[in-house]
């Protein structure tokens, strides 16, 4: 292992994208929440393409909100659901900005579902990332679009119902031509290419971008203090129901 | 070049809005307020409207088309939206968050039958929805105009007043004046030494001129520098009830201030006439229409703006009356303001003529004038 405090060869590569606010640091999230490795990764695919001071960072109401001082760039919250026609609106008056639409699982495939559709069905030209942790985590567990069939959750005591939503698929079915793909949180340098390559399908102005991120949530999965379970959760069980690829 | 020409009032406002330079509509159909939107979907089409770099979307309903609305004022374009009834409800979900960021939406609201869905044709009950609809404290700007004229005159003031004062601000028409056919007297705002208001964006700006710690109250802003950019974070949820205090008492600072501009209001008929009428929007045409017929017997106070209320010039035209007759197509919208202004400060009956849904007829106010 090469000597980094004499090397003056060595680069240290910092842990964080450089679009990322570090005076807001340590970030607002629960300890061991999946959101800021999905904003890692895409902080570090703004980067790599030089488009921090090109981005309108539209970000939801639930655990997403707490993104909004996450980085120096221009960043606006909305309201629960309402992020994905904000930044189709903003788009619209500035074709030269990266619209970003920062949403969880609640606000985009629930009471926010409408305006996502609609959305990919118009081949709007914004980026949608979908953090999907199968639950409402912010508001205290809630059964979510996405919750898997027997999950017990406050809203669902003794186990959700069999019926979930693959938005992914869903999408790719009303819009051939849109970027679809999901990533997931726990192999960042994928997740970092998946980000990458959704933004320079954005930039080529291609169409609809569309990512959902398998996220986890170790305080309402109650797993708080069980990484081990906490990643078998997200890596075997849920993305297998949510296959990580793309579309 | 001015000129008159005999059109519906929605096309009026059409019109209002592309002399006003608006760039960015966002919509979703509903009677009586579509032919806005035909109007602009149309402008959109042309050749000049390409070249002026206009916007138009269709949303999938109006809580979308709220909130396009709220991006395309983000962005820096002047933008508004058309709707009435159940659409005007759904798009208070975002004028919400417009009064909290104090974001200048403009909204032209032609009101229909309410309760519910309704009549598609008319009434005055969308007053309290305008002026206080969301879950805030009201802070917005609410005109009320009486004619087709008005329709174009305000359709074009609207936007000055949202992007100086950046408060949401709304037209508030009816079916009747977005259907009736009338000469309008059309003209650019040059025409008439009008200068417009420059917009700005909130995100992406690269000439501010107007810093925005200036104007979104300060529990909802960050601005950072990086590398020589500035960075603008906005956020309207908040932690604590002193960061929502605050947001309040800035933003009703704001308001206090920009109030005594903004207001607006008309008085008509002989000073000494003993009997008030106070009337708003199309009724007040036919208040008008009253006041001639009463033979100097009574006199009418139209505010335009409802909102802020120009509460101290209807103390008043109250001073001297002995009789007040407040005539809305509603139940108690208009007449609650007028009791709140006027509490203590009269003893003159108060005659409340409220029809809802129903026109009112200047012979209906004469009957009411001379009644014992």
């Amino acid at each position: 292992m090469p000597d980094m405090t004499t090397n003056q060869n060595v680069q240290i590569r910092s842990a964080f994208p450089k679009c990322v606010r570090i005076d807001s640091k340590p970030h607002l999230f629960c300890p061991g929440c999946g959101h800021p490795e999905v904003l890692k990764a895409l902080g570090f695919a703004i980067d790599e393409l030089g488009l921090q001071a090109k981005t309108a960072f539209g970000i939801d109401i639930g655990c997403s909100l707490l993104a909004w001082d996450y980085f120096n760039m221009d960043t606006v919250e909305t309201h629960h659901g309402r992020t994905i026609p904000t930044m189709v609106g903003f788009k619209r008056a500035n074709p030269d900005a990266v619209a970003i639409a920062y949403v969880g699982d609640g606000g985009a495939y629930a009471i926010g579902l409408s305006h996502l559709m609609n959305a990919a069905v118009r081949d709007e030209k914004i980026f949608v990332i979908v953090v999907n942790n199968a639950v409402y985590a912010m508001t205290g567990g809630q059964e979510a679009p996405t919750t898997l069939p027997g999950m017990k959750v406050s809203t669902a005591p003794s186990g959700a119902d069999e019926h979930y939503m693959k938005a992914p698929e869903m999408i790719r079915n009303v819009n051939p031509t849109a970027f679809v793909a999901r990533g997931i949180t726990s192999v960042q340098p994928a997740l970092k290419m998946l980000m990458k390559d959704a933004l320079k399908f954005y930039l080529d102005g291609k169409g609809f971008v569309f990512v959902e991120v398998l996220s986890q949530c170790p305080l309402n999965w109650k797993t708080m203090d069980k990484p081990q379970e906490t990643f078998d959760f997200l890596e075997k069980t849920l993305a297998k129901a949510y296959p990580v690829k793309r579309y | 070049m001015a000129e008159k020409k005999f059109l519906m009032g929605n096309e009026a406002l059409g019109r209002a809005a592309r002399a006003a330079g608006a760039k960015a509509f966002y919509g979703y159909p509903i009677t009586p307020s579509s032919e806005i939107m035909h109007f602009w979907a149309g402008e959109f089409t042309t050749e000049q409207g390409k070249k002026d770099g206009l916007v138009f979307l269709q949303a999938e309903d109006e809580i979308a088309a709220g909130f396009m609305l709220v991006g395309g004022v983000l962005a820096g374009l002047r933008s508004f939206t058309a709707s009435a009834g159940p659409g005007h409800v759904l798009l208070q979900d975002a004028f919400s968050m417009a009064e909290a960021m104090r974001l200048p939406v403009v909204a032209y609201l032609m009101q229909r039958g309410g309760p519910s869905t309704s009549t598609v044709i008319y009434s005055q009950s969308e007053v309290n929805l305008a002026c206080f609809g969301g879950n805030g404290n009201g802070f917005r700007v609410v005109y009320s105009p009486s004619t087709i004229q008005d329709l174009y005159d305000y359709g074009i003031k609207v936007f000055n007043t949202a992007w100086k004062h950046r408060f949401p601000t709304f037209l508030l028409g009816d079916g009747y004046l977005a259907k009736t056919m009338a000469e309008v007297e059309l003209y650019t705002p040059a025409e008439r030494g009008i200068a417009m208001v420059e917009p700005e964006a909130y995100l992406l700006e690269k000439n501010r001129k107007r810093p925005l710690a200036e104007i979104v109250p300060s529990p909802e802003l960050e601005v950072r520098e990086d590398g020589g950019v500035q960075y603008d974070c906005l956020r309207n949820c908040l932690n604590f009830e002193e960061e929502t205090a605050a947001v309040n008492a800035e933003i009703m600072a704001a308001y206090a201030k920009a109030a005594p501009e903004i207001l607006e209001w008309e008085n008509y008929g002989p000073t000494d006439a003993k009997t008030l009428i106070v009337a708003h929007g199309i009724v007040a045409a036919a208040a008008q229409a009253a006041v001639d017929q009463s033979g100097g017997q009574a006199r009418l106070f139209r505010p335009i703006t409802l909102q802020p209320f120009p509460l101290e010039e209807l103390r008043k035209a109250a001073k001297g009356a002995t009789k007040i007759i407040v005539a809305e197509s509603a139940l108690n919208q208009l007449a609650r303001f007028v009791k709140d202004a006027l509490y203590g400060v009269t003893s003159a009956p108060l005659i409340e003529y409220g029809r809802p849904s129903m026109g009112i007829l200047p012979e209906e106010i004469v009957g009411l004038i001379t009644a014992k």
